[in-house]
């Protein structure tokens, strides 16, 4: 995915995941959309180019693992999902449906290539680190790759697991911080002060890079180095917009909580070049 | 007791690959011989209780049988929402061992009493909670732990308990042990007090009540069967517990009893009384200001059949 036409794919993919997202918002009067729209790139990234995993294999022993830690932004990874080849697209339009498998936040093992259910902050880093100490122990390569949002940084259970991930050298673990500046109610760096947030995860042993969260190509080249030789795990602060995609939804923290209307979700698929 | 642990889990660990111990920084001496034979599947977890639960979850999701321990406020208040989410939410097999249930650190203060950790983890769903009553039965309950396939919280003492058993008796989690037949009341003892219920039946046979003594090691699930055969012929239940009368085996036995058909059978709970211990003293000191000695025990039991007509 290195070359012209691989990366233009991936542009393509994330285009219409984000329109997908934005109709399931809608459909299901679902909140959290600007969070949902802030990591597409990154799971586009994560899913199409880094992950060693097999669709029709998803319980495979040797499989990269992805926990989405950031769990109410789970609308962007069941389309993700869906797209991957995991379960059939069709299945997204029930999402949040009463009974449906896809709830607004994941249930265990709901669909094929779900990890863990998360929607409480703050433990998918941790499971995550589980899983690289099993992988470890049973002699396997495979790495562990967690999502993360710059809201769930306030919770103090991150930071333990960012101590004990580096004293155990768990180099084949990448942590993703979605830093879209924002939480539910205000500026992130207001409420809790995350910043320098790159340096935080460096001071506390791993070995820290800043990308552009929605550039694909910085996206794909930081993760395909990991493990990046250095010993310690990766925590990769990837700047990104919340709502990014959507010129009326981006950097407006009111989409945290809002779905759109019929005409918005028409508006959004114009800029994102699906209509 | 946490001796017992100690040997059994080196011996499950060289039976079990899957096995990794995990600690919240304490047991160094302890886990000697296991550190030795196992180093690594030894996880110093460090201060960090909700840390080390989630990666419990993440160990056995990816097919490790974690087991994790501290002291028990620590291993289950402190973390208890990564108890709920990661490990009962996702029905994982980690066992859970808390060491210093009750009152065995009283003189640490209200910081290490455990007294509501059966109360708190009892209500989630697909959790399993044992208590042993002496060092063989920890060893047994451990071994049956690892033989589940969903989460567990195994709930020790400290050291130094007496032991009960002479031999290893059968034991089935959500399974009662009888270790004395009885007919005028039922003392349903949990955990550490066992020593203590079985000293109370003595007593109250030299007042002429016979006292049936139940190891009612399994908190939840609840040994109904047991319940049903004592609710029918004994007049009296009394349950014993190093743990508050809120929410722990008297709270489970009275809902029990609440819900099903009225069997005219009265229940007396004995626990710690819903407040903080303040102060110095060691266990035995806190035992004797929740009123759980035998001697008390005898007394609150046969003032109860006196008001029940039964004395």
């Amino acid at each position: 995915m290195r070359d012209g036409e691989g990366l233009e794919e991936l542009d393509r993919i994330a285009r219409e995941i984000r329109g997908r997202v934005v109709e399931m918002s809608h459909r299901a009067k679902t909140p959290h959309l600007g969070s949902a729209l802030s990591c597409v790139d990154i799971l586009v990234a994560v899913y199409w180019a880094t992950l060693r995993i097999d669709p029709r294999n998803p319980r495979d022993r040797e499989r990269d693992r992805f926990i989405l830690s950031k769990g109410h932004a789970v609308s962007a990874l069941y389309a993700a999902l869906a797209y991957r080849g995991f379960f059939p697209v069709a299945q997204l339009e029930t999402f949040n449906e009463a009974g449906s498998a896809l709830a607004e936040q994941p249930s265990p093992a709901c669909v094929a290539g779900l990890e863990l259910a998360t929607g409480s902050l703050g433990h998918g880093l941790s499971v995550g680190l589980g899983m690289a100490f099993a992988g470890r122990l049973a002699g396997l390569r495979h790495r562990v790759v967690v999502l993360m949002s710059d809201g769930e940084c306030n919770e103090g259970s991150v930071w333990e697991a960012a101590l004990l991930g580096a004293s155990l050298k768990l180099g084949q673990v990448a942590t993703i911080v979605d830093y879209n500046k924002w939480q539910a109610t205000g500026r992130s760096n207001e409420i809790m002060a995350l910043a320098p947030l790159r340096e935080k995860w460096e001071a506390f042993g791993w070995s820290a890079y800043e990308v552009d969260g929605h550039d694909l190509k910085a996206l794909v080249q930081v993760l395909d180095n990991v493990p990046d030789g250095s010993g310690k795990p990766v925590a990769v602060v990837a700047h990104t917009v919340k709502g990014k995609g959507v010129s009326f939804m981006e950097d407006d923290n009111n989409w945290h909580y809002r779905s759109p209307t019929a005409e918005e979700v028409r508006q959004a698929r114009i800029e994102l070049d699906l209509a | 007791m946490r001796d017992a642990f100690a040997a059994e889990i080196t011996e499950l660990a060289t039976e079990d690959a899957r096995l990794v111990l995990l600690s919240g920084d304490i047991g160094n001496r302890l886990f000697e011989r296991y550190k030795q034979r196992h180093p690594d599947r030894f996880l110093n977890c460090g201060v960090a209780e909700a840390n080390m639960i989630s990666m419990a979850a993440g160990m056995a999701l990816s097919g490790l049988r974690p087991v994790a321990y501290t002291i028990a406020p620590f291993v289950t208040t402190r973390c208890l929402e990564q108890i709920r989410v990661d490990l009962c939410y996702h029905n994982l097999p980690v066992v859970i061992v808390g060491v210093g249930a009750g009152l065995s650190y009283a003189s640490l203060g209200g910081t290490h009493h455990a007294c509501e950790d059966i109360a708190l983890l009892r209500v989630l769903p697909n959790m399993s909670i044992v208590c042993p009553g002496d060092a063989m039965e920890v060893r047994l309950a451990i071994r049956a732990a690892l033989g589940q396939e969903r989460p567990i919280y195994i709930r020790l003492g400290k050291k130094g308990e007496p032991a009960v058993h002479e031999r290893p008796p059968e034991f089935v989690i959500g399974k009662g042990i009888v270790l004395r037949q009885g007919s005028d009341v039922c003392l349903l003892s949990t955990g550490t007090v066992l020593p203590l219920a079985l000293a109370a039946a003595t007593r109250l046979e030299r007042d002429g009540v016979s006292a049936q003594v139940v190891s009612f090691h399994t908190v939840k699930p609840l040994d109904e069967r047991l319940l049903t055969d004592v609710a029918g012929r004994i007049p009296l239940v009394v349950t014993i517990e190093e743990h508050s009368v809120l929410g722990g085996l008297g709270g489970s036995v009275a809902e029990w009893l609440a819900d099903g058909p009225s069997r005219g059978v009265r229940l007396l709970r004995i626990g710690t009384a819903d407040e903080f211990m303040h102060g110095g003293g060691e266990q035995e000191h806190a035992r004797e200001h929740f009123g759980l000695t035998a001697e008390k025990v005898a007394e609150r039991t046969l003032a109860t059949l006196g008001v029940i007509g039964r004395r």
